[in-house]
């Protein structure tokens, strides 16, 4: 792995000198701020429960739909289209670390974004005539939580996006690919339960299928529940998919 | 039959040591890579001693570009045995890399980096150690005509003539013993080709060892020891032009300008040979001089000499140039590659 913290360098440093990282990150920063300013809008005018910062890591699936297949697409499909990936791999470095770093760039990128968002509760107490330093805005546990669930399900949606990108040449293909595993993974645990299927054998994986909601972990961690068992299975999921990613990049490579 | 390791394989776990100077930088023993039922490259066996520049040619779709990517470890041969600097590409994949430069066909280089900062960066991968990275970059850049104002420039804005000095320059950034270059001057205009050319020269008597692949025949003649030509992923021929010319162009030509009865002249030339024919004939020009080509056999040596004194001695002819038409690469090319796959040469190495 001698290789590995150039390549990653290399990576970040692409991802600061292009031009799309940037638009990608205002884009981000424009749509979250206008849902936080929707959450803070509704927690003010309606009576909720839940303290602003769980409701605003709810709608947390919206960004992860643009931003990761955005962040991910062009990783290994760009590089094998213009043939760079070839030159890389004509060099003493492994599949595994061309591999993890362009996952750890992206996923640092992605870590980054969200972190960014931190932010918009301290502006609203600053600037926010009614807003108070012991207001609701900065409930620490749910804010801690929500960022923690971000981090972990990030490290299992960002290793898709790696994954899609090293199935396709074409970035637009990787990019759908991507959405459409991610579409998978986060809404089908919502979906499958309500389908017609409750008489037949599909009753009986409706337990492991609620075990691995997205949305039922987010629940726990928006409220300060940090359960182990979601870091697990994202944990697990990513080595999987990363093991598997740099199988296809070897493969093709050398097919 | 396939030729014999030149080294010993080495032991289970065991990476082989660097090649000494005799083993073969490059070796290629029972090379064969199928994809499907297509035949890419077909028992190849070849081997390159070190410190030769050697040509590899071949019609489009003849393997070059196959055997290449075996030899830089992109591509897994479907039997056989590939040797950089006497190291197994396929059982030490990245020890063999440390021993090789490769271009590949279409230089593929990153748009949005600067010549120097891609070249620091590809010196960082191919583990040259830090201290000596300024000084090495330094001299590529130097070599392949790079400083000044072009080191800075990013590469996506470098004309193809340049993009083709920065993949060299990363070819022979970290000293390799072998270095590969699949058509390194596709595209370039004469003067660029020339460079070019001179760069791959002055790798000369470095001790390193240089497969370049090129449709450009008269480049490969004039900067490489010898040539290996490759059709339908065999091996057809290997050698030097001279010995080449030997072995595959049976007929002579000689290109005679003459004023005279060309009639009488095609007459008198089975009395110098019975092979001997008259094969062209133009024109005559203001001066009343034609030029005429005349066939012959190529294994009777005297026999533009015989053909000019009995014309002489006749006198009806006025002789005003008579010289012999030296076969050059293209029509050895071409008549390696038109004796189709059924007909393989047989292997051999022939060294200046």
């Amino acid at each position: 792995m001698r290789h590995f913290p150039l390549l990653l360098a290399h990576e970040l440093r692409m991802l600061a000198v292009s031009v799309a990282t940037y638009s990608a990150a205002v884009l981000f920063l424009l749509v979250m701020g206008l849902f936080y300013f929707l959450v803070l809008y509704y927690f003010d005018t309606e009576l909720r429960n839940d303290p602003p910062a769980a409701q605003y890591f709810q709608i947390f699936w919206i960004p992860v739909f643009f931003v990761v297949p955005l962040l991910t697409m062009k990783s290994l499909a760009e590089e094998r289209r213009h043939g760079t990936l070839e030159a890389l791999l004509t060099t003493p470095a492994s599949s595994l670390e061309i591999v993890l770093a362009k996952y750890f760039a992206a996923y640092f990128f992605y870590l980054a974004l969200w972190a960014l968002t931190l932010l918009f509760p301290l502006i609203a107490v600053k600037y926010l005539p009614i807003a108070r330093a012991d207001s609701p805005l900065l409930d620490t546990a749910s804010l801690a939580g929500g960022f923690l669930f971000v981090a972990f399900s990030g490290l299992l949606y960002i290793a898709l996006g790696i994954f899609a990108s090293s199935l396709t040449r074409n970035t637009l293909v990787a990019g759908m690919l991507s959405f459409s595993m991610l579409f998978v993974l986060i809404i089908s645990g919502n979906l499958l339960p309500h389908l017609p299927l409750q008489d037949t054998w599909f009753a009986h994986l409706i337990p492991t299928i609620d075990y691995l909601k997205t949305f039922q972990h987010l629940e726990d961690f928006s409220h300060g529940v940090v359960d182990t068992r979601p870091f697990f299975l994202y944990a697990s999921n990513t080595l999987l998919v990363l093991g598997v990613t740099t199988l296809v990049v070897e493969a093709r490579a050398t097919a | 039959m396939p030729e014999a390791p030149a080294s010993p394989p080495p032991a289970a776990n065991a990476i082989p040591a660097p090649a000494a100077t005799a083993t073969p930088s490059l070796q290629a023993i029972a090379l064969n890579k199928e994809y499907g039922s297509v035949h890419a490259v077909q028992n190849l066996n070849f081997s390159v001693a070190r410190g030769e520049i050697v040509g590899f040619l071949g019609p489009n779709g003849a393997g070059k570009s196959t055997t290449m990517r075996i030899f830089a470890g992109l591509l897994g041969a479907t039997s056989g045995r590939a040797y950089v600097a006497g190291i197994p590409v396929a059982r030490y994949p990245d020890e063999a890399k440390r021993h090789l430069g490769y271009m590949p066909e279409h230089n593929p280089l990153p748009e949005d980096m600067r010549v120097h900062e891609y070249l620091n960066f590809r010196a960082r991968l191919k583990e040259i150690p830090r201290r000596k990275i300024k000084s090495r970059v330094e001299v590529v850049l130097e070599m392949c005509g790079l400083q000044h104002k072009t080191r800075r420039k990013l590469i996506g804005t470098l004309s193809k003539g340049y993009r083709q000095r920065v993949g060299i320059a990363d070819a022979i950034l970290a000293e390799p013993e072998v270095i590969l270059m699949d058509e390194p001057t596709i595209g370039l205009d004469p003067h660029q080709i020339i460079s070019i050319r001179r760069l791959i020269d002055s790798l000369r008597g470095r001790l390193t060892t240089v497969l370049i692949s090129s449709h450009i025949l008269p480049e490969i003649e004039m900067c490489c020891d010898r040539v290996m030509i490759i059709n339908q992923g065999r091996l057809v021929a290997s050698g030097t032009s001279k010995s080449l010319r030997r072995e595959l162009i049976t007929r002579a030509e000689w290109r005679v300008r003459l004023n005279g009865n060309v009639a009488a002249f095609e007459k008198l030339l089975p009395e110098v040979n019975a092979g001997l024919r008259l094969s062209a004939c133009s024109p005559a020009d203001s001066d009343g001089f034609c030029e005429i080509r005349l066939e012959g056999p190529a294994d009777q040596a005297s026999l533009g000499e015989n053909l000019l004194t009995v014309a002489m001695k006749r006198g009806d002819w006025l002789v005003r140039e008579f010289a012999p038409i030296e076969p050059g690469l293209e029509e050895i090319f071409l008549a390696a590659t038109k004796t189709g796959s059924d007909t393989l040469a047989p292997f051999s190495l022939n060294r200046k």
